[in-house]
């Protein structure tokens, strides 16, 4: 039945994880594979009920976190955009299969609603422990995008942005959450639909005895037609050639590879996102991601108020690590602050970025709990 | 349909810009399972482009790509996951699945039960041949007991798996046992998985004489083919053979067949109630 469209933007009171729902709707997403972990289980169990709800929607409960990514590549490749969501264990397993996703180019969305570790650890306590594993887990050499979210906005925003960058770059997305903004609840508001941009996959438009699947284009990202559209072609884990059979001849395998760096890396512009607060004349900065970021940017307004030159560089892009904006702020800051619920996994890329050039002091915590506001002040306000 | 025949049907299937030769070696009974599936489709009369040939990896996995439809070589044992997503997600589309006896009951035997459990419209084909043949022969789940492997130089002391028996048990709607010496009855059991709903199985006695063969007091390919021929028993006629008298016997034929509507069908019949009910 149709029904009248509301002219005013749709505001809802909703947990991160249902954000994380809502922005993976909003994107275009219609496949849901996966396998239940605390603290992410919200979004699958709402993507069992609203994904039957949608044409073409397809949802499939599997036995383990391998099977989840599994099934989700080979949706994929079938044409759909298909999302699975996490916590550290279930990631672990998945790495395999996400090299897979790389070499293969599929475009895949994985969100990690990251929990205390290592192993079972504190399975409903937030923590940043995944930071590099989301980098480097999977075996070999290879470029990635991470992402996060500092807020249950954010969470429907960044998984929009998810999908978006998935599909343009025909890679794997992770967005990593931590349990509090995957918890928390907060009133968010639901864009109009020209209010967000949706990419979707380049089609081939050659016919299909023309189309190399893996030839080399301008953006360095080959079109991408579905199983079963008439475009038959080999896909596989190997490195392949431009007619994806496999090879190991040099020229070609460091052509490919090449390839799959150069296809991210030519346009981090694109995908560096990062928010600014505060950084105009700081003196003292921090730079922090998900929750930490909030707590950060109260630290801020708060010392500030003291008459401490404090900014905040929040980062919305972990991987490829945004240098620019980091080296910018390096040029006028004194001291970089770097707080996280982990031993240190991004402030070693802000150190490989500063090389040596202003003090960087990190604050770290790895006990379950958040980083405080006041914690944060207390370095900013000694500096 | 039957005006190809022999090796004008390959020239029609292969991929002529794939680089040949193949990797299998003189002996090996993979290629005669390709041919048989290929026999298989064509017999169906099905599209090309409305296959989708998914295989895990191994010697079983390299048989994807030398065919001319969609074809995913995927992860070790996982090939089951991909497929479950490519049927989910084309439920139209005749999604098969080629492994070899490690990938499909020693890293993927979680998958395999799974999907036979779920009942996802997929046919796989499980090519055994008792040895993991492209890690360099070491023993596999099926490998018999007392065998010979890079891994049981003294002899397998394991039990093996019996592939009909667990999907059978997991229940899985179609499950047959051929060889590749029996190359008729094997392209009618693949034409029935395929168009069988649910999950299909056919196990494929598939002899591999460079890894097993040479380690377990066969001569040559030729006496492995031998060994088939008399040990393979129509499942009628074991039945009839008293338990005592089988010695090696296997069992051949079809041994379920259900037509319980697979998942894709029952998730989409229940879709269409979920949408048209709003």
């Amino acid at each position: 039945m149709a029904r009248p469209k509301k002219k005013h933007n749709k505001e809802i009171f909703a947990l991160g994880n249902e954000a994380v729902v809502e922005g993976a709707l909003l994107a275009g997403c219609n496949f849901y594979a996966g396998y239940p972990i605390t603290p992410s289980s919200e979004i699958m169990e709402i993507m069992a009920q609203r994904l039957p709800t949608i044409p073409n929607g397809a949802f499939v409960q599997m036995e383990d976190e391998i099977g989840g990514l599994g099934a989700i590549i080979g949706a994929s490749l079938a044409g759909r955009k298909a999302l699975t969501a996490t916590s550290g264990p279930g990631f672990s397993l998945m790495q395999e299969n996400l090299g897979y996703g790389c070499i293969t180019e599929t475009p895949l969305v994985i969100v990690n609603v990251m929990r205390g570790g290592p192993s079972t650890g504190l399975p409903t306590s937030p923590a940043q422990g995944d930071v590099q594993q989301a980098r480097w887990g999977t075996h070999g050499d290879h470029s990635i995008i991470v992402l996060s979210a500092s807020n249950v906005q954010e969470c429907l925003e960044m998984t929009i942005e998810a999908f978006n960058l998935a599909e343009k770059y025909r890679t794997p997305v992770i967005l990593l959450i931590d349990e509090i903004t995957a918890h928390t609840r907060e009133k968010i508001i639901i864009p109009n639909e020209d209010e967000y941009e949706v990419f979707n996959r380049t089609l081939p438009t050659m016919p299909p005895e023309w189309y190399k699947p893996y030839e080399e284009t301008v953006r360095g990202v080959p079109p991408m037609p579905a199983i079963g559209s008439g475009y038959r072609f080999h896909v596989t884990g190997l490195t392949h050639d431009v007619n994806g059979f496999p090879t190991s001849r040099p020229d070609e395998v460091r052509e490919f590879n090449e390839r799959l760096f150069r296809k991210i890396d030519q346009f981090l512009p694109d995908i560096q996102l990062v928010e600014e607060i505060d950084t105009e004349d700081a003196e003292v900065a921090v730079i922090a991601y998900g929750t930490v970021a909030r707590s950060a940017e109260l630290a801020v307004k708060q010392a500030r108020a003291l008459g401490v030159k404090a900014g905040l560089l929040k980062l919305k892009t972990l991987f490829p690590y945004p240098r620019k904006a980091t080296e910018k702020l390096m040029y006028k800051a004194k001291a970089i602050i770097v707080p996280e619920m982990n031993m240190g996994q991004i402030s070693r890329e802000v150190k490989r970025v500063n090389n040596g050039q202003v003090s960087v002091r990190t604050i770290n915590k790895v006990d379950g709990q958040i980083i405080t506001p006041a914690e944060i002040l207390k370095v900013l306000t000694r500096i | 349909m039957a005006d190809i025949k022999g090796t004008q049907l390959i020239h029609e299937y292969l991929r002529h810009n794939k680089k040949f030769p193949h990797v299998f070696c003189a002996g090996c009974g993979h290629g005669i399972v390709l041919g048989s599936l290929i026999r298989s489709i064509h017999g169906l009369g099905l599209a090309k482009d409305n296959v989708c040939i998914v295989a895990g990896i191994g010697c079983s996995g390299r048989l994807a790509a030398y065919v001319d439809f969609n074809t995913v070589h995927t992860t070790h044992g996982r090939a089951l996951t991909f497929a479950t997503g490519i049927k989910m997600a084309k439920p139209n589309m005749h999604v098969i699945v080629v492994m070899g006896d490690g990938d499909s009951m020693a890293i993927g035997g979680n998958h395999l039960i799974h999907a036979a459990r779920r009942n996802i419209g997929v046919t796989a084909l499980i090519l055994n041949n008792n040895i993991y043949g492209m890690t360099g022969g070491q023993c596999s789940p099926t490998t018999p007991a007392g065998s010979y492997s890079m891994t049981t130089p003294m002899g397998q002391m394991e039990q093996s798996f019996d592939c009909v028996e667990l999907c059978t048990a997991a229940g899985a709607n179609y499950v047959a046992r051929g060889s590749v010496f029996h190359v008729n009855k094997l392209d009618s059991m693949i034409m029935e998985g395929i168009t069988n709903p649910g999950f299909g199985v056919v196990e494929i006695l598939s002899p591999c004489f460079t890894q097993y063969g040479r380690k377990n007091k066969f001569k040559s390919p030729v006496d492995m083919y031998h060994a088939l021929k008399s040990k393979v028993t129509p499942l009628e006629r074991f039945n009839a053979i008293p338990e005592a008298e089988r010695g090696e016997r296997v069992p051949s034929g079809v041994f379920v067949k259900k037509d319980k509507p697979g998942l894709e069908e029952k998730f989409y019949e229940m879709a269409a109630r979920c949408q048209g009910g709003e």
